[in-house]
């Protein structure tokens, strides 16, 4: 179905205008509706959390005295730079200067003030290999061409077995 | 072809209508997101961590009491058609069912229990989720909160002192928690009222989305309102604040109903008896036309324009006119335009057994 306005653009919206006592009917398209101060949930704003990653773009330099690479994951924070996500747990630490300042403007805070969690000790929980996660950590710094931390995670791992 | 009947509830008891509002409010989830200590991020992690990862909470799983009784599915070994039909029933995420640009992930799984469920190599480890029908954030977050206590005794969460619940999206961290209410706001959107309505949600830190979670367009007036920001407020404050801003929604909406009926109540009354009849007797509907007309009978209903229909009947036509349900019920893949067809065949014959 082809605009009532323009008679160009393919009609999207049925807008039903009632004045007084009359009632009409009109298909618009998307620019004419917005022409008319129709606001379409399609030309009503975006939620802001679409703009996260161009955020982390603008305003993530990395501050000074911040490790390169993460020593769990071995991610950089230019890999979080270009997908939006941190590699572990422990890259909050390693980078906890620039998340700070990015967690102030997204959340408007950086404190959590919900639930405490302590974890369970230890002993109650099964045991998990660490020979198993050095190795998978060795290979992720493999890849990511992390040879001296990739050394490093070696020697321990010969140390275990 | 995956059973659903296996399923504790069949997936399902969140379209039963049962609670508050449940004509204007189709549902109320609520997800908090965890991660185990000791592995990279599920989008970091490689196969054998995540295998691991989904070894040691299905042992953990297994002494849990909030979820006897359940049922787990490795989601990286089912079919496309059955992932699809997971993410149409609700109870798996997008990314979960691998239908982003992502292919399903090696170690995804779901733990399905009556109205809670587990995603597991979801982005974070764990997603941990309560489905209830109409609104209901007290009741959903309740289950929620049992569940999480009992799996961080046996699973060590990762939880940093000033950050909180670590999360593998920044967006995400502290709380973990997203709290979220499937809304139809037809009302609002008839009297171009919703455009000041979602502008002003983002304004109070609340955000909107499609019926289908993020990047899902909008389709038949529904909206997912949630909470846009997890951390430096409390789950109890995050949760009231949602609940206050949504009766407020709910209030406006109610608001425009009564303006709609007063100043145009014939026009919106043939409108939407159309909507009913189209739906009653057409042989081809595409998705979003069923969308659209379900959403008018679904007004209709709540004006009591339309009696004998129930909200449970509309809810399940929602879910079950969908293209991998449609599948399922034919035991065979669809094309669009069979769908069409047996989606014109399913809604009418549902109504005619609703008017019987």
């Amino acid at each position: 179905m082809v605009c009532d306005l323009c008679k160009n653009g393919e009609a999207v919206i049925q807008l039903t205008e009632i004045e007084g006592s009359g009632v009409r009917q009109l298909h618009l398209c998307e620019k004419c509706a917005a022409e008319r101060g129709v606001e379409t949930t399609l030309s009503a704003a975006k939620p802001q959390i679409n703009n996260f990653l161009q955020t982390i773009h603008e305003q993530m330099p990395g501050a000074k005295g911040e490790p390169v690479h993460c020593s769990f994951c071995s991610s950089t924070l230019a890999d979080f730079r270009a997908t939006g996500r941190l590699g572990c747990a422990h890259c909050y630490e390693t980078f906890e200067g620039s998340l700070r300042d990015l967690l102030r403007r997204v959340h408007g805070n950086s404190r959590h003030i919900g639930r405490r969690y302590v974890a369970p000790l230890p002993s109650e929980l099964p045991h998990v290999s660490s020979a198993t996660e050095l190795r998978d950590r060795l290979k992720r710094a493999i890849e990511s061409e992390q040879f001296e931390l990739a050394a490093d995670l070696r020697d321990k791992l010969r140390g275990i077995e | 072809m995956l059973d659903l009947t296996l399923l504790p509830d069949g997936g399902a008891s969140w379209l039963d209508a049962s609670g508050e509002h449940a004509d204007i409010v189709i549902s109320t989830r609520i997800r908090l997101a965890r991660n185990l200590e000791g592995y990279a991020f599920t989008p970091r992690a490689r196969d054998g961590e995540r295998l691991r990862i989904l070894t040691q909470v299905r042992e953990a799983f297994a002494g849990l009491q909030s979820i006897e009784d359940g049922v787990l599915l490795r989601v990286d070994e089912l079919p496309p058609e059955d992932r699809l039909l997971l993410h149409e029933r609700h109870v798996v995420s997008k990314e979960l069912a691998g239908l982003n640009e992502q292919p399903v992930r090696t170690g995804a799984a779901v733990y399905l229990s009556r109205g809670v469920g587990i995603m597991v190599n979801e982005e974070d480890h764990l997603r941990l989720q309560a489905l209830h029908s109409g609104f209901h954030v007290a009741d959903a977050f309740g289950v929620l909160e049992r569940l999480d206590s009992e799996l961080g005794n046996k699973v060590p969460y990762a939880f940093h002192s000033e950050f909180g619940y670590l999360t593998a999206c920044p967006t995400n961290v502290g709380t973990g928690l997203r709290a979220s209410v499937l809304i139809h706001l037809p009302g609002l959107v008839l009297t171009k009222e919703i455009g000041r309505v979602l502008a002003g949600l983002q304004q109070v830190g609340l955000t909107y989305r499609g019926m289908y979670g993020e990047g899902s367009e909008v389709v038949g007036n529904f909206f997912q309102i949630s909470n846009q920001t997890t951390l430096g407020r409390s789950e109890g404050e995050l949760l009231d604040y949602l609940v206050r801003v949504v009766t407020h929604v709910i209030e406006r909406e109610e608001e425009a109903r009564r303006v709609l009926l007063r100043d145009a109540g014939y026009i919106i009354e043939d409108k939407l008896w159309r909507a009913f009849g189209t739906l009653r007797y057409a042989r081809s509907l595409s998705f979003d036309e069923a969308m659209n007309y379900l959403s008018g009978v679904r007004l209709a209903v709540g004006l009591k324009l339309i009696s004998g229909l129930s909200v449970y009947t509309l809810n399940k036509l929602l879910i079950f006119s969908q293209l991998a349900h449609l599948s399922h019920t034919e035991g065979r893949a669809l094309t669009e335009s069979e769908a069409n067809v047996a989606r014109a065949r399913y809604v009418r014959e549902t109504l005619a057994r609703e008017a019987e």
